[in-house]
């Protein structure tokens, strides 16, 4: 059954997938434009009456009941394509699942079908200036008024989709009299409600793909909690489980100059290949991707055999920044003065510039690479905890982010 | 392509491991290490003969196991992992696939069952002074006398040596074969204490020319063969080094605290785990090519030589380091390994021939 499935998404892909000049970026590359939203949302709804959306969501929420082999397949296939999916993400692959997990029946009922759709587009309203690597120090508060809704009040960060996002899965603080975890909880905010306010932020390439959001005095009403008041860190634990999950399973873009391909290119072009200290150098970085394409294929199989890679995720994110790092040294080596200045309209420039620009990313979302160390250190080697001063301490008297005392 | 170990093979592996903490533990290394003999413990040689160890990548037919590499990668970690003071690397890896790559039965059927069987050893001579991988094909003459040869000059670089009752020779007419009594060994001061080399000298020594139509396309094959099953031991070598240290940093107290607790410790032995994951990924893939996709070894070889040398030299270096001062002393095993894993980095060529090798299997 699985190999009509296969032929019917190869098929179908092939009549509806978008040329790759249409291509939308991804929302951590840059912000769409109008149009490519709009085309992205075409493909999504066209994706839904097809009967390939939510291959593994429940048939009774717009779903398809599937199981992953079918998903697997789906991006086996999708592979060969640069589908324009990236702007959903954040909904499809953290919020939708974490709703399927934790949420009622009225809120699954609500909000997946139009989320699997791509109608309404969602985000993740966890960090912010003050909690980064330390996300369960946040300090948006939600506070219960007398008719039983949540006034919210903070300011969130990094938050990739925010300007098109219909709607957000908010963590705000309901109990700042219990230690940091547990006065957490989950919320579903409405992004155009009264008082929200969104601003882009500009990172360091220049464009703008994240945004800053800003609460003051919003209302949210009593069944909009996901899962349990004040157990908020449980239901970020779930989402932040499955971001794992949906950052594993997408893939490289298609051309990166980031490569040891398109680094030897570029040395070939330039007529130094074969320098040998060049040559030693593109050794080197083929070394280091093919270590961690290897590693990545081994966890694989060991995945495959029945052992979850769990916390060795960590190896495969640290392994892949040290790799790009290297790669931007290497980068700098092949192309010389290319990298530092070139003619308008060279977009290879362009794209060499940007992506030596985009590569701290990489050692720095989704945990820095010290936030790997410690998770390889003490989950899988076991190795000691550090002494902690925040366990103990009701969240009121902590002192966090980088306020002044 | 597998990258992951069956049950027999997992189970190959505990077998010799439990085998080596009982009869070589680091205390047995040591006495071995400090003999002025030929650094072999016999015992533990006829052991692991006795359970086939020896004889791994012998066809059945000559008495051995008819395994591949994967297997004999397996039992080379553990060898690795305990710094084993056995013929191995020498006899049932660099002289067998000599024979193995040189095609020759008569050379075969003389051999493989003494070797497949731990009762003789072998080893091979292929570096001139200058230790270059072939370049004994420089320092060797040999010259007809009568319907024999005879070998004049001197190799160097030659593991377990002295030992070995049959010498492979890549001279300059090719492949020859001398009987390892008759050549004039002069044991060559080491790095690392527990793996012996000698220089081997030729005055007339007699030897059989082993017919060979293409003497460096040989010497090429042992090469990649050499470079995944050395690799081998420098995992084991990585994979003993991390667990120790590990350890230590569990057990150790200083500021009221494991050091394992804190960050500098931590994350250091997280590097070292990141880097022993990498480097197992790409030796069971080597160790699989050489097994299943010759045309691809060249490059599974010389990427697991990039990767595993410097690797294991690093890990050994900083389990050292994380051990502070206690790692110094010559009663802990840290510089063992950190001799062992220096030593192995450069036996088969330096990381730049191995960097140079690479980029030729990639056309750059």
């Amino acid at each position: 059954m699985t190999t009509g499935f296969r032929e019917r998404v190869r098929d179908w892909l092939a009549e509806h997938a978008p040329r790759s000049d249409d291509h939308v970026p991804e929302a951590s590359e840059s912000a769409p434009t109008e149009q490519q939203l709009a085309a992205a949302r075409r493909f999504q709804a066209a994706l839904y009456d097809a009967g390939l959306a939510g291959l593994t969501w429940p048939a009774e929420y717009g779903g398809q009941g599937l199981t992953a082999a079918e998903q697997q397949i789906f991006q086996e296939e999708a592979a060969a394509y640069d589908l324009p999916t990236g702007v959903f993400l954040i909904s499809m692959g953290m919020c939708g699942p974490t709703l399927v997990d934790l949420g009622t029946h009225e809120q699954k009922a609500r909000y997946l079908p139009p989320l699997l759709r791509g109608e309404e587009i969602w985000c993740q309203l966890f960090s912010e200036p003050g909690a980064g690597s330390d996300v369960a120090s946040l300090q948006t508060r939600a506070v219960r008024d007398a008719a039983g809704d949540w006034l919210v009040t903070g300011q969130k960060v990094w938050t990739s989709g925010a300007q098109y996002a219909g709607f957000g899965a908010l963590l705000a603080r309901t109990n700042p009299d219990a230690v940091k975890h547990r006065g957490l909880t989950m919320f579903v905010v409405d992004m155009h409600a009264p008082g929200v306010t969104v601003r882009p932020l500009r990172d360091m390439t220049g464009s703008a793909p994240f945004n800053e959001v800003y609460f003051d005095d919003v209302r949210i009403p009593a069944d909009a909690v996901i899962g349990e008041v004040d157990a908020g860190w449980a239901a970020a634990v779930t989402m932040l489980g499955h971001e794992r999950v949906s950052i594993g399973g997408s893939v490289r873009r298609r051309y990166d100059p980031m490569t040891f391909d398109s680094l030897r290119d570029v040395a070939r072009v330039r007529g130094v290949a074969d320098d040998p200290v060049l040559r030693a150098e593109l050794a080197e970085l083929y070394a280091a991707e093919r270590k961690l394409a290897l590693l990545n294929a081994r966890l694989q199989q060991q995945s495959d055999a029945g052992l979850a890679p769990g916390a060795r995720g960590s190896v495969a994110k640290l392994a892949g920044a040290q790799v790009l790092w290297q790669a931007v040294r290497v980068a700098g080596l092949v192309a010389g003065p290319r990298a530092i200045a070139w003619d308008p309209g060279d977009s290879s420039g362009d794209a060499l510039a940007l992506a030596i620009t985009a590569t701290p990313a990489s050692s720095i979302a989704g945990g820095t690479n010290q936030i790997q160390r410690g998770i390889i250190g003490d989950r899988v080697l076991g190795l000691p905890k550090e002494p902690r001063v925040d366990r103990d301490v009701p969240f009121r008297e902590l002192r966090v982010g980088t306020q002044a005392r | 392509m597998r990258l992951i170990l069956d049950e027999e093979q997992t189970g190959l592996g505990d077998s010799v491991r439990a085998l080596l903490a009982d009869h070589c533990p680091p205390q047995r290394v040591r006495e071995v290490m400090a003999d002025d003999g030929e650094g072999i413990d016999r015992r533990l040689w006829t052991q692991l003969a006795t359970l086939g160890m020896t004889g791994l990548l012998v066809p059945e037919a000559s008495g051995g196991a008819g395994a591949g590499h994967v297997e004999r990668c397996v039992v080379l970690a553990e060898l690795g992992a305990a710094l084993a003071p056995v013929p191995y690397l020498s006899s049932a890896v660099l002289a067998t696939d000599t024979v193995a790559a040189l095609g020759d039965d008569s050379l075969a059927e003389e051999l493989l069952p003494g070797i497949a069987a731990g009762q003789q050893t072998a080893a091979v001579a292929v570096a001139g002074t200058g230790g270059r991988w072939g370049s004994a094909a420089d320092s060797v003459q040999a010259a007809r006398d009568g319907g024999h040869w005879r070998l004049a000059g001197e190799a160097a670089f030659v593991v377990d040596g002295p030992s070995a009752d049959h010498v492979l020779v890549y001279a300059d007419h090719g492949w020859f074969l001398a009987d390892g009594g008759a050549v004039s060994w002069r044991p060559s001061r080491t790095l690392d204490p527990t793996r012996r080399m000698a220089r081997a000298e030729f005055a007339g020594t007699s030897a059989r020319r082993v017919p060979c139509g293409d003497p460096a396309g040989v010497l090429e094959a042992v090469w990649h063969r050499a470079a995944v099953a050395l690799a081998a031991e420098q995992l084991g070598g990585m994979r003993r080094v991390l667990a120790d240290t590990v350890e230590y940093a569990k057990a150790r107290v200083q500021f009221g605290r494991p050091i394992g607790s804190q960050q500098a410790v931590k994350h250091a032995c997280a590097d070292l785990y990141a880097s022993c994951e990498q480097a197992e990924a790409v030796l069971w893939h080597a160790a699989w090519t050489a097994d299943h996709d010759p045309a691809a070894l060249p490059e599974a070889a010389a990427l697991a030589q990039v990767v595993l040398g410097p690797a294991a030299f690093d890990t050994a270096a900083a389990g050292l380091q994380l051990h502070g001062g206690i790692g110094y002393t010559w009663e802990h095993d840290a510089h063992l390994y950190y001799k062992r894993a220096k030593t192995s980095e450069l036996l088969l060529g330096t990381p730049a021939d191995h960097r140079a090798r690479l980029a030729d299997a990639l056309c750059l």
